[in-house]
């Protein structure tokens, strides 16, 4: 095990110091100057314009001035928009939470309904229910997203008038902001509509999680399907059938298990897309997150904001495949061994 | 197993999900969305100080919330009414006006700011003098333009303000003026705080008068986020009844599609500038309604170049263009022909006044006898930018060019970049242009004297370059009586010989439209000025009906 987790660290550092490395040179390839792409001050008068110099060292060779930038965003220093001219480390303090909530929200929606479905599926394997299923699946999987997102707004908020279109919780609500998650935040404010807040909130969230989640539920679908027809083929299923062990003892006791360890591996994969899939939607249901913040300094030109943002939003997904690959190891024990250190 | 915890957290979302709706149910207090209305709004203020812009959208969300004025104007009887000057005194000579002020009238309290007493004279002097006095403190903080007291030479009227006692201020003017207690009801004259302001000189951060504002009015400003969202709370000590609504909460959306999107899934309560009046119409639940703006648009001739130096060529010019179709065209119908310059809603505006008919057989006639029966070559300068009172001045020009042709006469149009076009007017190169004029307060002065009077044509916006001894008399009679119905008689005149020389040919008065809920009762947009929400509530029925009693009378509800 502690050969495994060194591995991943050392997968870490690394990846995130070629990261830090394509990011150092958007500074030079976006137009402009290099330092005032770093920093993303674009009004600096001539003195502070020095001090930045100094501080990324742009009169020393390429590499120095790698490591100074190295420095700076290890501090936690990644500039300033060139938009806002606020920090864009606090920036995203404020706007990452907001995504990592969706997301979260929109994994859970997505396994929750792709994963039972699949096992279904397998089970029913080459019947209609399976056909059905798969059909499903594959419909789901090719809408795009920015046209089922303005369809879902059209016809649940505009139409049906059930759930709000946009922002992730009503103006009329006064949340302070502690962790950035909404729905922890409304559990900790002391306001005397907490609770009418909360089912706002989930309102909120309900339309574009749902939309987020079409797209990896049909993943999982497929996944656990080909994942559970693998192991109902297995030798030990035919062992435990033969064990006179009844249908159902064998999905819940033998089945799902086996497959679950699988799927588990599959989740790190699934959630970059889904974050992906996630900063449109954002655009689409005005959703307060990274992902809408990120395509804004996009259409705004502020390279600041968007080297930082990618650094982060890469950073983030990065962690959150280590953690998955950590749960997965956790579950099974033969990932823990030498030849899956890799 | 991951499987299994995946479930909980979904199941125990679920749980506490329908458990909230349950408890909430069985509550019989008023939730917050009814103690609540959301507005959505064009866009952010520039700054919470109206004196400071000429922007509608800062005195929209500013003056009539956060402020009062010394006096108002009312329009059921189109007269001056008491607003924290509970009385008001002019001298004979119109040169002296003694303002008595109410002595019950509460400043906010905020966060950052707690009053010690009552409005009184000190706070009016504070506020005027920080416009008239290049040495008062405030002067030059945030930026030292106050746009509509310079439109207005509001510091060349104003010989200086008195304080008499604690509640009274006497205004002594340099000659007499009668549109002068207009210029008091505007947007733009509202009243600071002077204990404020020392309070922000002694903590060193004078510029957040305008950014923090404090006033008298009836809510008061709790958090701004910019580009997204104003909250105001209900100013509870309000001088008058206060409002029944708590909280009032300004959503910022630029964007006219996700107005209305908000607007149709219930997010907003009432959307300003509303696009696809169908839906709206078509919907049982929302009201459509309009007003007319304060503003004309107008094609105008330089009355100092030929052909138009004749005032039959004018005359035949008015005659030959189709209004009616070119308010289809340009407005799509949301605009009402101008038949003077001033609107129909102004009180100077007056039934009889002629206006140009379209008739182009006339105008063939007039172009015979002036002697130009060949028809001629002219150019139109159409604006380059979008107005309020002209959406699109190019469309405008093309229709005009089209109408002409059939009287034989040639049309060129010709467009520059705005400051470019503007510049060039003002040297007088064209023969014709479209522009419009927007007023800042309902006298009827502030539509005669900018757009025709004799001394505009040299250093103001009157482009026709028309001067008429006659008009400029008639006006300086009407701004130096105090009597509206001998002024009335004044304009009245002044139309007449607007019609008669036709310096201009007026278009339309545009409107201006907001749709809400029908949950949401009481009167917000009104003809003159900003938006107000002080007898603003929500109906506690599901299902309202359409309402119109509540709203004032010039409103049309568009059914």
């Amino acid at each position: 095990m502690l050969r495994f987790t060194f591995r991943r660290l050392s997968l870490f550092i690394l990846t995130m110091f070629v990261l830090t490395i394509i990011s150092f040179s958007l500074s030079f390839l976006f137009p402009g100057d290099a330092v005032i792409n770093h920093s993303g001050q674009i009004n600096a008068t001539a003195s502070e314009l020095q001090i930045l110099n100094t501080a990324y060292k742009t009169d020393e060779n390429i590499v120095s001035q790698f490591f100074a930038y190295l420095q700076h965003i290890l501090n936690g220093d990644l500039g300033q928009s060139m938009a806002s001219q606020s920090p864009i480390s606090s920036e995203i303090r404020l706007l990452l939470p907001a995504t990592i909530e969706l997301s979260l929200i929109a994994l859970i929606i997505s396994m929750t309904v792709g994963i039972p479905l699949g096992f279904i599926a397998a089970i029913k394997h080459e019947k209609l229910g399976d056909n059905v299923i798969l059909s499903l699946a594959m419909l789901g999987y090719s809408i795009p997203v920015f046209w089922l997102g303005l369809l879902a707004i059209h016809h649940f908020s505009v139409n049906l008038g059930w759930l709000p279109s946009a922002g992730k919780l009503s103006l009329l609500f006064e949340i302070e902001f502690v962790t950035g998650i909404q729905f922890i935040d409304i559990l900790l404010s002391d306001s005397p509509y907490k609770w009418q807040a909360f089912k706002d909130a989930t309102l909120h969230i309900l339309l574009p999680a749902c939309v987020i989640a079409i797209a990896p539920a049909t993943i999982f679908i497929r996944l656990s399907r080909t994942v559970m027809i693998e192991v109902l083929s297995a030798s030990y299923i035919k062992a435990a059938r033969a064990k006179g062990l009844s249908f159902n003892q064998i999905i819940f006791r033998h089945a799902i298990r086996n497959a679950m360890i699988k799927i588990i591996r599959h989740v790190g994969l699934q959630f970059a897309n889904l974050v992906t899939i996630a900063m449109v939607t954002e655009v689409i249901f005005s959703w307060p997150g990274i992902g809408r913040w990120l395509i804004e300094s996009i259409y705004q030109r502020d390279y600041t904001a968007i080297q930082g943002g990618l650094l982060v939003l890469s950073c983030f997904i990065f962690i959150v495949h280590i953690l998955i690959d950590f749960i997965y190891a956790a579950l099974n024990p033969l990932a823990r061994g030498k030849k899956y250190g890799s | 197993m991951m499987n299994n915890k995946a479930l909980f957290n979904f199941l125990l979302l679920i749980i506490s999900f329908i458990s909230l709706i349950s408890c909430s149910e069985g509550d019989t207090r008023l939730t917050l969305d009814e103690r609540s209305i959301i507005y959505c709004s064009e866009g952010s203020p520039e700054s919470f100080n109206p004196q400071l812009t000429s922007s509608g959208t800062t005195s929209d969300a500013t003056s009539k919330l956060l402020y009062n004025s010394l006096v108002i104007f009312d329009e059921t009887n189109n007269q001056l009414n008491s607003s924290i000057a509970k009385s008001w005194h002019v001298t004979k000579d119109g040169r002296k006006i003694t303002f008595y002020l109410r002595q019950d009238v509460e400043f906010h309290q905020t966060q950052y700011f707690t009053p010690s007493r009552k409005l009184n004279a000190d706070d009016i002097i504070f506020t005027f003098n920080r416009i008239l006095e290049t040495d008062h403190p405030y002067h030059f903080v945030s930026g030292g333009h106050y746009p509509f007291f310079h439109s207005v030479k509001f510091s060349e009227l104003v010989e200086k303000i008195e304080k008499i006692n604690d509640f009274t201020v006497r205004f002594e003017l340099k000659r007499n003026n009668s549109s002068f207690l207009a210029n008091l009801t505007t947007d733009y004259a509202i009243i600071l705080s002077a204990e404020y302001g020392q309070q922000l000189i002694n903590q060193g951060t004078p510029h957040h008068l305008d950014i923090m504002p404090i006033g008298t009015g009836p809510f008061k400003l709790k958090d701004y986020r910019v580009g997204s969202l104003i909250r105001y709370y209900r100013h509870d000590q309000y001088w008058q009844e206060k409002t029944k609504i708590e909280q009032l909460v300004f959503d910022i959306s630029p964007r006219e599609t996700t107005r209305l999107t908000k607007l149709l899934a219930k997010e907003c309560d009432v959307s300003s500038y509303p696009i696809a009046h169908e839906i709206i119409t078509q919907r049982d639940d929302l009201t459509l309604e309009s007003i007319t703006a304060l503003n004309v648009s107008y094609l105008g001739f330089n009355t100092q170049k030929k052909p138009f130096n004749n005032k039959l060529v004018r005359q035949a010019i008015s005659m030959a263009l189709n209004k009616k179709a070119i308010i289809e065209t340009v407005y799509q119908g949301k605009a009402s022909t101008a038949k003077s310059i001033i609107p129909e809603t102004s009180w100077a505006y007056n039934d009889e006044t002629p206006e140009q008919i379209y008739n182009p057989k006339k105008a063939k006639l007039l172009l015979n006898i002036a002697g130009y029966a060949n028809g001629f070559d002219m150019d139109i300068w159409a604006m380059p930018v979008q107005r309020a009172y002209n959406p699109n001045a190019l469309t405008m020009a093309k229709l005009i060019q089209t109408d002409l042709k059939k009287i034989g006469v040639n049309v060129k149009i010709i467009s520059y970049e705005w400051s470019t076009f503007l510049r060039q007017l003002s040297q007088g190169k064209h023969q014709s242009f479209l522009l419009g004029w927007s007023a800042d307060h309902p006298d009827p002065d502030n539509f005669f004297t900018p757009i025709l009077a004799c001394s505009e044509s040299k250093v103001g916006n009157n482009r026709t370059f028309w001067c008429n001894k006659k008009y400029d008399t008639l006006l300086a009679k009407a701004l130096s009586t105090n009597n509206v119905d001998e002024r009335k008689q004044y304009y009245k005149e002044a139309m007449a010989l607007i019609y008669q020389e036709a310096p201009l040919l007026p278009i339309a008065h545009s409107k201006r439209f907001q749709s809400r809920d029908n949950k949401v009762i009481g009167p917000i947009i009104s003809n003159f000025g900003g938006l107000s929400f002080h007898n603003v509530y929500k109906q506690n029925h599901l299902k309202a009906l359409k309402q119109s009693s509540n709203i004032l009378p010039r409103i049309e509800v568009i059914e």
